[in-house]
């Protein structure tokens, strides 16, 4: 299929119907709402479903009612109404039901503002809602990427039975790159929807609930999910390298459109003869543990810089892998301000200056 | 002799046989089995899946014979919704109490009345948080004393009783509305009547339908059972009165 | 070229976006890497609307553009906005139809086009986007002409006496452009 040059929430909404989540739920917020009107005009011509529910509250439920079926469903949101979903979200992954949703996200906290950030990392990777769960959380950094993780996250969903959130933010919403859709999806055989409420016919009733009074039940529940994310860690980690090699003084840390803003950073480092390696995190949970530490333990890294549209949010987790064997620095811009090449690049100079001054 | 007797009487399958939780004198009991019969009468237990509240019914799965699914509080509605949409075959229906439906899920239920959402609502008002422990509801009547308003509820404070099925049928979209109550044998097969013809409207795919069923609370109450009958019939049933409140040829109200 | 970025401003209905996106769509005929940035929030309603495109031959990195290589500006709120961000040796196309100055930096090429008198000669005051596109692409030639003709083809092909309008303005807008700087070329040598 040849390449069409789509906007971000519009080409994320295509290729949710293309995975097969045709039933869709929505409520409007900035900077995400191309989602609900390019689906409104789409659905009916796919035979799906689609409607605008009352609050985002409303709309996680309603998500969660529809994932009961044991159909394929999404729904999308920016960061305020991301956090009302959070009910829905820890009630999905208790009872264990397959949804995708997408977080344009915007500044905050509360009401913020409309304008690119990745001010939501610690509620979309550390929990969010009430209780031990986790959301499978993957970030793009440009619109054919949207494109493929989204076409991906309804099988990880339904593989996993768990929420799967595609985190991108208002830059890559509202751009418009070249993307190319799939003619076909191949995706490997999952097992049948058993558990869906299909009706009790000849079968006894299936329960969809995360109820367990019995705190020796909601234990053995909770152990369940957690044998499950320890599966997702093994198979579902996602990262890539950009310009990483031996002469990297400094290692980048960078997802999402910031991640791209640092492909540039080392472009133009290169040419001023200073090398500097991206690592970028696709899958934000299962955090890209392994790959990092390994990077990061390279003879000449001599710094690892953490680069997001927050005021340090990722940073706490490279850290934790890093575990001190190398200085871990930060830089952020928030409140919808995205840092520039040439900030991040003084930056970048700045902690050579001050390594190099150190001996 | 044995091929003279049968059955008269008996667990209907939508039931399961076991063993309820609910409190002496609740009427949840009796409710429970009226939905329970309509299902058997008209056939649609194996293409049914019900909704469950949070609140004294919260376990209300563990008693149906069907499909269910497990709510957050108040989202019963929203669950149904999306639930119903992709699957307008089955019947579906939410079972909730009046804390989580005219309070918490107020919104719910009004935008999911006001869509005409093709699901059955069976609205428990017994005027008081039950599973909590007694606590005030949107429902509780003036000078009613709960946990929460130990003075008796003050008008002047926190307003008056909502009457859900008043307010529903205000919506111009077509609805089936109805106030019952079970405090008697008349009362529960005018109930049982009124529960029916909601899931007959269903399965036309007619229109919404919520049926409130008048319901006791002895325990947080704190009358026996049989004075709580009374005091459906004295207190209850003088503030909200029975009746068809909306019919889905009538339109605009 | 290695990579070329410019803004196109002006406001609400004078196909700013568009003209944008034309040249967002001729660039990936052309094989090229492409980003296509909007405004968007308030700025939508009133006041200026732009949008970035990147053309570039290898893989767009910073999607933010703070100082591009070309601005068309269409009205003068966005003339006094965007000329100041345009890269030294930059260009500047000018819809001077709306805007009676002309730039003070002598870094810039700087291209006028009467583009609402233009698209009112031609017949339709809708075009007057597609005449500062021309302009734009005869004085920069970052994809050829004959593909912003396909892409309005492919855009436009059932609304034929609209194609017909949009192409002779659009080669009007390069043709203006062409003869400025090659007037220019003369006038200094």
């Amino acid at each position: 299929m040849a390449k069409i040059l789509m906007k971000g929430n519009e080409a994320i909404a295509e290729a949710a119907i293309r995975a097969g989540g045709k039933h869709y739920f929505c409520y409007p917020i900035t900077p995400q709402t191309e989602v609900a009107e390019y689906l409104a005009r789409r659905m009916p011509e796919v035979d799906g479903v689609f409607l605008q529910g009352e609050s985002e509250i409303a709309v996680g439920n309603m998500v969660f009612g529809a994932a009961a079926t044991g159909k394929r469903v999404f729904t999308s949101s920016s960061s305020p109404g991301i956090s009302l979903m959070q009910e829905s979200l820890s009630y999905i992954a208790g009872a264990q039901l397959p949804v995708v949703i997408l977080n344009v996200m915007r500044g905050g906290p509360g009401l913020g503002g409309i304008l690119p950030a990745q001010s939501d990392y610690f509620q979309a990777v550390k929990g969010g809602g009430h209780g031990d769960y986790r959301i499978i959380c993957l970030a793009p950094s440009t619109i054919q990427e949207a494109v493929d993780l989204t076409i991906e996250a309804f099988y990880i969903a339904d593989k996993y039975r768990n929420p799967v959130m595609i985190i991108a933010d208002g830059m890559i919403g509202q751009m418009m790159e070249p993307v190319e859709f799939p003619d076909e999806i191949n995706e490997p055989e999952l097992p049948p929807k058993t558990w869906a409420a299909t009706g009790a016919k000849g079968r006894e009733p299936n329960i969809i609930k995360s109820l367990y009074l019995d705190p020796l039940r909601l234990e053995d529940n909770s152990i369940v999910l957690y044998k499950k994310y320890e599966e997702v860690k093994k198979n579902e980690v996602r990262f890539e390298n950009y310009k990483v090699n031996k002469k990297n003084k400094v290692l980048i840390v960078s997802y999402g459109t910031m991640a791209r803003i640092c492909q540039t950073v080392i472009d133009e480092l290169e040419a001023e003869d200073i090398s500097v390696g991206l690592f970028r995190p696709i899958s934000l949970f299962p955090y890209p543990e392994a790959a990092l530490k390994e990077e990061a333990d390279r003879a000449n890294i001599k710094t690892v810089l953490t680069v997001e549209m927050s005021m340090g949010q990722m940073v706490e987790d490279v850290e934790r892998v890093v575990k001190g064997a190398k200085p871990v620095k930060f830089f952020g811009r928030t409140g919808g301000i995205v840092p520039t090449p040439d900030e991040v690049k003084e930056q970048i100079k700045y902690l050579l200056r001050s390594e190099s001054a150190k001996g | 002799m044995e091929e003279q007797s049968k059955t008269i009487f008996d667990r209907p399958e939508s039931l399961r046989d076991v063993v309820t939780h609910y409190c002496p004198g609740c009427t949840h009991g009796i409710i429970h089995r009226l939905v329970a019969e309509a299902l058997d009468e008209l056939g649609l237990r194996e293409r049914t899946c019900g909704v469950a509240p949070v609140g004294c019914s919260v376990l209300c799965y563990n008693y149906y014979n069907c499909d269910f699914l497990e709510a957050p509080h108040g989202r019963a509605p929203a669950l149904a919704t999306g639930f119903k949409r992709l699957r307008p075959d089955m019947i579906v229906f939410t079972y909730q109490g009046d804390g989580d439906l005219a309070s918490i899920g107020m919104a719910e239920i009004i935008h999911a009345a006001n869509r005409g959402e093709k699901f059955t609502t069976i609205f428990v008002n017994n005027a008081i948080y039950g599973m909590t422990g007694g606590q005030m509801a949107p429902t509780t009547l003036e000078g009613q004393i709960t946990s929460t308003c130990p003075n008796g509820r003050n008008l002047e404070d926190v307003g008056h009783p909502i009457r859900v099925s008043e307010l529903l049928a205000t919506l111009a979209t077509p609805s089936y509305i109805e106030r019952v109550s079970v405090h008697s044998p008349m009362h529960i097969i005018k109930a049982k009547r009124a529960i029916k013809k909601a899931f007959e409207l269903q399965a036309e795919n007619k229109c919404f339908t919520m049926i409130e069923v008048l319901s006791t609370c002895p325990t947080n109450w704190g009358i026996t059972p049989g004075d709580s009958l009374d005091w459906v019939e004295k207190n209850l049933l003088a503030y909200y009165p029975l009746g068809v409140k909306k019919r889905p040829d009538q339109g605009d109200k | 070229m290695s990579q070329y970025e410019v803004t196109w401003a002006g406001f609400g209905g004078q196909g700013v976006m568009v003209a944008g996106q034309l040249l967002a769509y001729t660039g990936i005929a052309e094989g090229k890497q492409i980003v296509w940035i909007p405004s968007y929030g308030p700025e939508m309603r009133g006041g200026t609307a732009y949008c970035t495109v990147v053309v570039s031959d290898r893989r767009i990195g910073s999607p933010i553009i703070r100082f591009p290589q070309a601005a068309v500006v269409f009205n003068r709120p966005s003339f006094d906005k965007f000329t100041p961000t345009i890269k030294p040796g930059g260009l500047l196309v000018v819809n001077s139809s709306l805007i009676d100055v002309t730039t003070e930096r002598d870094d810039l090429t700087e291209i006028l086009v009467p583009a609402n008198q233009m698209a009112m000669e031609a017949g339709s005051p809708k075009v007057v986007n597609i005449a500062m596109l021309g302009a734009f692409i005869g004085a920069c030639e970052i994809v050829s002409l004959d593909n912003v003709k396909k892409t309005l083809e492919d855009k436009l092909g059932k609304k034929k006496d609209l194609l017909g309008i949009n192409m002779k303005i659009l080669q009007a807008g390069y043709d203006l452009a062409k003869n400025t700087i090659a007037g220019r070329a003369t006038s200094e040598s």
